[in-house]
């Protein structure tokens, strides 16, 4: 009886949330049909500057260049979550089986072209698709190929480990901090130095970005066997 | 743009929107993030027919492949812990 | 109808399914996967606009802004899980409290 009555109240529930959200998926479609057929875009403006950004592919000059505050911000983001990763747990114990002859065999040759891989993408980002969030994501692909494998990786110091995770946020705000010193605004590169910038900035994120989700995959901070209760 | 090109591009878009729904819908975790991550490579495949390969670089490393890593990381602990994949109304559409 | 406003729709439509998975299911891994279709949707909205009215060069500012926002949803989810994963291990279940079954 009441199971019944139950079951008309879910369905009637159901069918009013389809309602609701079909009613919200017609008004977002009817308001970007009715956009105006040549919107204010940016392309052009990107365009006539391109010369001045340091780099000749316009979408990094957006990433690295025009939009830098953005970019400086989502390192920031990526940082806090990591933090908060790490205030939550500890990382899942490594495992300690040996990994199946497969996964062993393509860690192995994988590995190294990956970082390879990460590094062309690296360079290539200044004048065709790629950049420091590309090479950072092949990275860190390498780096969970090898967590997964059980590697046994030769200890890297603690304080080592969370600088290299610091360093592109560091290294794009004293980047930033430099041009602010030199008379510009903050983030705001000057043409005869924008490439050069640029690219140690997005070397550093690169392998920030990376290791930083790396640390996040590895689902809470580092264990730390030997440490002793302070 | 010409009709063949539209036609193979509603192709992918209707493909798109299905796997999505059966990936929320589906009966299984695994096969939930299974077809997330099918849903990633097609969005991928979006982002070149929408000339932005950058995006697509994005996708296929960080959103899709990390992403899945991840997913998937989270319920083998989630198993380890013993919490039930289903329970109440999941899954049974 | 164009490419671009096809696939502007089709994130219009990724958007409402994820908000349903959202609100739909209980289990936190379930919202998350939800979550996720509901930002690519937007994404696809976003980058299709970009693209629109423009006669062969797509406009980068907004497939930068995607850039930035897969990388954020990429953090976000990893910081979710964790806090699923915590629920789990608080609760015994990876699902929010019920407030009928109370």
């Amino acid at each position: 009886m009441s199971d019944a009555h139950a079951a008309a109240g879910a369905l009637a529930a159901r069918a009013l949330l389809w309602i609701v959200l079909a009613g919200a998926g017609a008004m977002l479609a009817t308001a970007v049909l009715s956009l105006p057929e040549d919107g204010l875009g940016l392309a052009d403006e990107t365009l006539a500057d391109l010369g001045r950004t340091g780099v000749e592919h316009p979408v990094t000059a957006v990433l690295m260049n025009y939009r830098a505050y953005d970019t400086l911000l989502e390192m920031a983001v990526l940082f806090l979550a990591l933090v908060g990763v790490w205030s939550m747990a500890e990382a899942r114990p490594r495992p300690t089986a040996p990994p199946g002859l497969v996964l062993q065999f393509l860690t192995q040759l994988l590995v190294p072209f990956l970082i390879l891989f990460a590094g062309y993408l690296l360079w290539a980002g200044a004048h065709e698709p790629g950049g420091a969030f590309q090479a950072g994501a092949v990275l860190a692909a390498a780096g969970v190929l090898v967590t997964l494998s059980g590697a046994q990786l030769p200890s890297v110091p603690r304080a080592l480990h969370r600088s290299l995770l610091l360093l592109g946020l560091v290294t794009f705000a004293a980047a930033g901090v430099a041009v602010q010193l030199g008379g510009g605004a903050f983030l705001e590169f000057p043409p005869s130095a924008a490439k050069a910038l640029i690219l140690a900035i997005e070397a550093a994120a690169g392998i920030s970005i990376g290791l930083g989700l790396v640390a996040i995959f590895e689902g809470g901070r580092p264990s730390e066997p030997e440490s002793a209760p302070r | 743009m010409s009709a063949l090109t539209l036609l193979l591009d509603a192709l992918l878009a209707g493909t798109l929107v299905w796997v999505a729904a059966r990936a929320l819908a589906a009966a299984e975790l695994v096969t939930g993030i299974a077809l997330f991550i099918a849903f990633g490579l097609l969005m991928t495949i979006v982002w070149v027919r929408l000339s932005a390969p950058d995006v697509a670089l994005a996708e296929a490393g960080i959103g899709t492949g990390l992403t899945g890593a991840l997913l998937f990381a989270a319920l083998a602990r989630l198993r380890r812990a013993g919490a039930p994949d289903n329970r109440g109304e999941n899954g049974d559409e | 109808m164009t490419g671009a406003e096809l696939y502007a729709l089709t994130g219009i439509a990724l958007f409402v399914i994820g908000l349903h998975g959202l609100i739909r299911y209980a289990h936190l891994m379930r919202k998350i996967l939800a979550l996720n279709v509901t930002g690519a949707g937007v994404f696809l909205v976003v980058a299709a606009l970009a693209e629109r009215g423009q006669d062969g060069t797509p406009d980068p500012v907004p497939q930068a802004l995607v850039i930035t926002g897969i990388v954020v949803a990429v953090a976000a989810t990893g910081l979710a899980l964790v806090l699923m994963l915590r629920v789990a291990s608080a609760t015994g279940r990876a699902e929010l409290p019920d407030p009928r079954s109370e």
